[in-house]
């Protein structure tokens, strides 16, 4: 096993638990750390395609384009928790929950 | 007792939903896996890795990271910049921010009085070194939002920020220098954000040096919470005197604060 595919791996399962998480679990901020899970195995999935090799002469040169996409990912993913770790203290001070209100376990 | 019947129903019925979502996630995770290998023993296919390198003398810059996210894919950063400013509009369009901490002792004070100046020290030095090796704007950028962290751990309600309308303005720099760039670039001739290889080191600089003054402010902003506290919420001028006097690390404390023997 390559280090890309190892990386890859990872990813995968990281984001398949992440996605559990997010489904499993009603506490908001629980959600938001599932999917920043998620977020960060979508990354090492790219980080891991980025150095696969284009063939067996150049072995190690990354492709700068999964890279630039991953800077750009991780600053939006960061932007995106900030606003939804905002929306839960909002929510909390509104209502005093911090579930959605739907009708799980009822 | 009913309640309670009812209640561990629902915990058993939720036991089995959890169970039932672990199996069919499992099972979309190793139907991921065998279209990952399946796309792998397909081979490698022509990359964007060889155009971008072969073109990257024309860019300016000679880290290829860098020329992707400024040059080839500068909307792509442009946009990324957008949704940072909407998002820092959404926090603080929900309300004022919470208070801030309590002012920091003088051991947390030292400490930040060290690491601040240094962290921006450091931002400024990724910042440059980004046109040939790792680094850049973002790297910057989280670099001064780090700063304003700790500045709000350490007591400062606004995280070292100015006050709301200057924050308005760094918010917007990068957005706004960078589309100033690219409309200037249409009205030379050039597309919108296509650099003329003569200036494209500078006017990249240029973007990276706003883009990080406004991603600092936005992560730092963002840490605050909401919107920044207003002009009553400002430190008086005994805060003041008391920050000053923890900023500067006095050697010879006044003998009233000294434990007495």
């Amino acid at each position: 096993m390559t280090q890309p595919v190892f990386w890859a791996l990872v990813g995968m399962a990281l984001v398949v638990m992440g996605l559990y998480a997010l489904i499993v679990h009603a506490h908001l901020l629980r959600k938001v750390l599932a999917l920043n899970v998620m977020s960060s195995g979508v990354f090492l999935v790219f980080i891991g395609l980025a150095r696969r090799a284009p063939g067996e002469d150049a072995p190690l040169a990354a492709d700068p384009v999964p890279q630039a996409m991953v800077l750009t990912g991780i600053v939006v993913a960061v932007a995106a928790t900030g606003l939804a770790l905002a929306l839960i203290v909002r929510q909390r001070a509104l209502t005093g929950r911090t579930t959605l209100n739907d009708d799980v376990g009822r | 007792m009913s309640m309670s019947q009812s209640e561990s129903r629902a915990a058993e019925r939720n036991r089995d939903l959890s169970l039932l979502v672990a199996v069919s996630l499992a099972v979309l995770g190793a139907a991921l896996t065998w279209l990952y290998f399946i796309a792998l023993s397909a081979g490698a296919a022509p990359r964007l890795a060889d155009l971008a390198y072969e073109r990257l003398p024309g860019t300016g810059v000679s880290n290829p990271v860098t020329a992707v996210l400024l040059n080839y894919r500068a909307y792509d950063t442009l946009m990324e910049l957008a949704v940072l400013l909407a998002a820092l509009l959404g926090i603080w369009s929900l309300g004022p921010a919470a208070p801030g901490f309590q002012r920091s002792g003088a051991v947390l004070a030292g400490m930040v009085s060290w690491v601040v100046p240094l962290l921006i020290v450091t931002g400024g030095y990724l910042l440059w070194v980004g046109g040939y090796a790792p680094g850049g704007a973002f790297q910057a950028g989280a670099l001064l939002g780090a700063a304003g962290v700790i500045v709000r751990l350490a007591g400062d309600p606004r995280a070292g920020l100015p006050g709301e309308g200057a924050q308005r303005w760094l918010l917007v720099l990068g957005v706004l220098v960078f589309t100033l760039v690219g409309l200037g670039l249409m009205a030379f001739g050039a597309g919108f954000l296509t650099y003329p290889p003569k200036f494209a080191k500078w006017l990249i600089l240029l973007i990276e040096m706003a883009a990080t003054v406004a991603i600092g402010v936005a992560l730092a902003a963002a840490y605050v919470g909401g919107r920044p506290p207003g002009p009553e919420a400002q430190p008086t001028a005994e805060d003041e005197d008391a920050l000053t006097a923890a900023e500067t690390p006095t050697p010879d404390p006044t003998p009233a604060l000294r434990p007495q023997p």
